[in-house]
């Protein structure tokens, strides 16, 4: 017996149904791969631990006066834009510059959260909102804050943000809303994926500057541990005791 | 004492409906104003990522403060002894717990998320003033309930100085979290002072006594029963003296700050350079706030005229929302310092002084959760015996001369 196949008309169905479960694999390797890829970081069901203290240093010798790459990506990354009004935008990385009065030397450096020890934003929460995790980075809750900014008032380094309008389209990894405070996460999400970079730092190291170097302080061999226990580092308001999580070299 | 005649005042003339009226209309504008700024944001506000704290916490700070301070009339009857101010006690806790809702009311209503009041009354840090305030507050409620049942329940009269010291002691606590809202702010140059606690303290002194002498006049005025001239006499040298007590709190803060040399720039922003709040420190809360109102009280003929003690209250009230204005937004308004010596600028204001103006929301807020308070009092008087029938020389007189 001899069969013959009408090679002219697809069978569509058939077609339709092989392409479905490629999709439906495809889709359920995809996370899967994701989650292998996050696992080399922490696994997600895993509770961050003290055996890190992630942060910062800001070699403000190399940070460039005209340069704001680390604004900029800040900015991307977390999905902040400006609405054209500087006094209520919300800015959780600026740069600073510094004059000495006597000499008349100024200094760029970037400012954003200092992810203290002994956060007063986290002090004065009356709802634990502002929290420090175990790994040193300090966030708000953004679902008990209560807008009440007295954290606004606390912080010696003006790091924080209040959302004075509703926001729209905003990015999944990076919730914000309408009458909350908020401030650098240290790329929290990145940090928690694996990426063991924040956006700024990459920034500033795509632009050759280098300036930032994030990293674990309480691993010493990480870049950050070494830079430090070489060329020292210090903290701005030191006389406050805060034991920052971002450290300044060149001021 | 028992011959004191307390009575709720007559509700049925038009004139109590039409301040009823008026003062619930303009707390619910009030209201209307809040709700527009929840909906649109605070960016429809005067208040920017600077200034934190605008209008609606000067007028709540001193709504709270002057709480605390308006039930001193009752303290000095129960836990004093002064039998002469036992006939005031109940208006000075019902204003008491007035004005403190009122307060209350103004700085729920401009929280960023309102809605979560719930949160605000569930979770507590108690490392947080704000979460200890918020005990202290309701506290302060419930224990000036139970001293005013204590005081209007005959059955319970023998209780009253107890109740009467608790609320006291818990008063001085409670202004003390006050003051201690800025006191614990390490970081700013113009706060971070432990004379902020006591300095709170004494300004809920004179700020309650001036709100609780203009209600006490006015209601006197209103239902047209006598108010002697002795009893306002008291008063009006109270006044005088917690008036005098805050100046010299203010001039301790002032002289120490301009000791230390890294307090001179925050210094000399108030006292010389800071516009706006030097003109409010210098003019409206020193002159107006302190001076006239010492001079109307103790020096002849002012201290002769019964109208003078209204203008002095009035004075003194200006006098304080002025305070705490140049305390809270000024204390703002004035750079953060990051690096000591150094002059600073960004994008982000810092180095440069702040602009702050009042919207017309923050205003209406204000002005409603005064009103709030003045109505709970207005509801208050006719509902319960709050007032004496007669605060008369003769009246008071013949008391002392029955008890």
């Amino acid at each position: 017996m001899r069969y013959t196949f009408d090679t002219s008309e697809v069978d569509s169905g058939r077609r339709g149904f092989t392409l479905g479960v490629a999709a439906l694999g495809g889709l359920s390797v995809a996370p899967g791969i994701f989650l292998y890829h996050s696992a080399s970081a922490k696994p997600a069901d895993q509770p961050v631990s003290n055996k890190q203290r992630w942060g910062m240093l800001v070699n403000t010798n190399v940070c460039q006066e005209d340069c704001s790459a680390c604004v900029t990506a800040c900015n991307e990354e977390n999905g902040l834009w400006s609405l054209g009004r500087p006094a209520t935008d919300a800015q959780w990385i600026r740069k600073l510059n510094v004059k000495d009065r006597q000499t008349g030397h100024v200094t760029s450096l970037p400012m954003m959260c200092q992810h203290c020890e002994h956060p007063p934003c986290v002090d004065v929460c009356p709802t634990k909102a502002s929290f420090r995790r175990e790994d040193g980075i300090v966030l708000v809750n953004k679902h008990t804050c209560i807008g009440c900014r007295y954290c606004m008032m606390a912080c010696p380094y003006k790091a924080r943000s209040f959302i004075h309008e509703p926001l729209y389209e905003q990015l999944p990894h990076s919730p914000r809303g309408k009458g909350c405070v908020e401030s650098c996460t240290l790329c929290v999400h990145k940090v928690d994926r694996g990426d063991n970079n924040t956006a700024c730092a990459e920034a500033c190291a795509k632009d050759g500057h280098e300036a930032l170097v994030f990293g674990d302080l309480n691993d010493p061999h990480s870049e950050i541990s070494r830079l430090l226990e070489k060329h020292g580092g210090s903290q701005i308001r030191a006389d406050l005791g805060l034991n920052t999580g971002v450290r300044y070299q060149g001021i | 004492m028992e011959s004191v005649r307390f009575s709720s005042v007559d509700a049925r003339s038009v004139q109590y409906w039409l301040l009823l009226g008026a003062l619930a209309l303009t707390a619910l504008v009030g209201y209307l104003a809040a709700h527009h700024m929840d909906v649109e944001g605070h960016h429809i506000t005067g208040m920017n990522n600077q200034v934190v704290w605008g209008f609606p916490h000067v007028v709540a700070v001193f709504l709270i403060v002057a709480a605390s301070g308006s039930l001193n009339v009752a303290s000095i009857s129960s836990v004093f002894g002064k039998i002469d101010y036992k006939p005031l006690a109940r208006l000075s806790g019902l204003l008491a717990i007035a004005l403190l809702v009122g307060g209350l009311i103004i700085l729920v209503l401009d929280l960023g998320r309102p809605d979560r009041l719930i949160v605000a009354m569930t979770v507590y840090n108690f490392k947080s003033i704000f979460a200890w305030n918020i005990f202290l507050y309701i506290g302060f409620i419930v224990v000036t309930f139970v001293y005013l049942w204590m005081m209007m329940e005959r059955k319970m009269n023998r209780f009253v100085k107890p109740a009467g010291f608790i609320a006291f002691i818990w008063r001085l606590i409670l202004t003390t979290g006050t003051g201690s809202i800025f006191g614990f702010l390490v970081a700013r140059q113009a706060y971070d002072a432990a004379i902020m606690a006591p300095l709170f303290i004494i300004m809920s002194f004179a700020f309650g006594l001036a709100v609780f002498l203009l209600v006490l006049q006015a209601s006197y005025a209103g239902t047209g029963r006598p108010l002697g001239d002795a009893i306002l006499r008291k008063l009006k040298i109270l006044l005088g003296i917690f008036v005098a007590a805050v100046l010299y709190f203010v001039l301790a803060y002032h002289l120490t700050n301009l000791y230390a040399t890294e307090h001179h720039g925050v210094e000399h922003f108030v006292l010389i350079g800071g516009g706006v709040y030097t003109f409010l420190f210098w003019f409206v809360q020193v002159f107006a706030g302190c001076v006239v109102p010492l001079v109307l009280i103790f020096i002849k003929p002012f201290s002769q005229s019964r109208h003078m003690v209204s203008v002095a209250s009035l004075l003194v009230i200006v006098g304080g929302m002025a305070q705490l204005y140049v305390i809270i937004i000024g204390g703002q308004a004035y750079p953060l310092v990051l690096f000591p010596g150094m002059e600073e600028s960004s994008s982000f204001f810092d180095g440069v002084v702040a602009q702050y103006a009042p919207s017309i929301f923050e205003i209406l807020l204000g002005a409603g959760g005064i009103c709030l308070a003045l109505a709970i009092v207005t509801v208050g008087i006719a509902v319960l015996e709050f007032l004496p029938e007669s605060l008369s020389d003769k009246a008071l007189k013949l008391e002392s001369a029955t008890t």
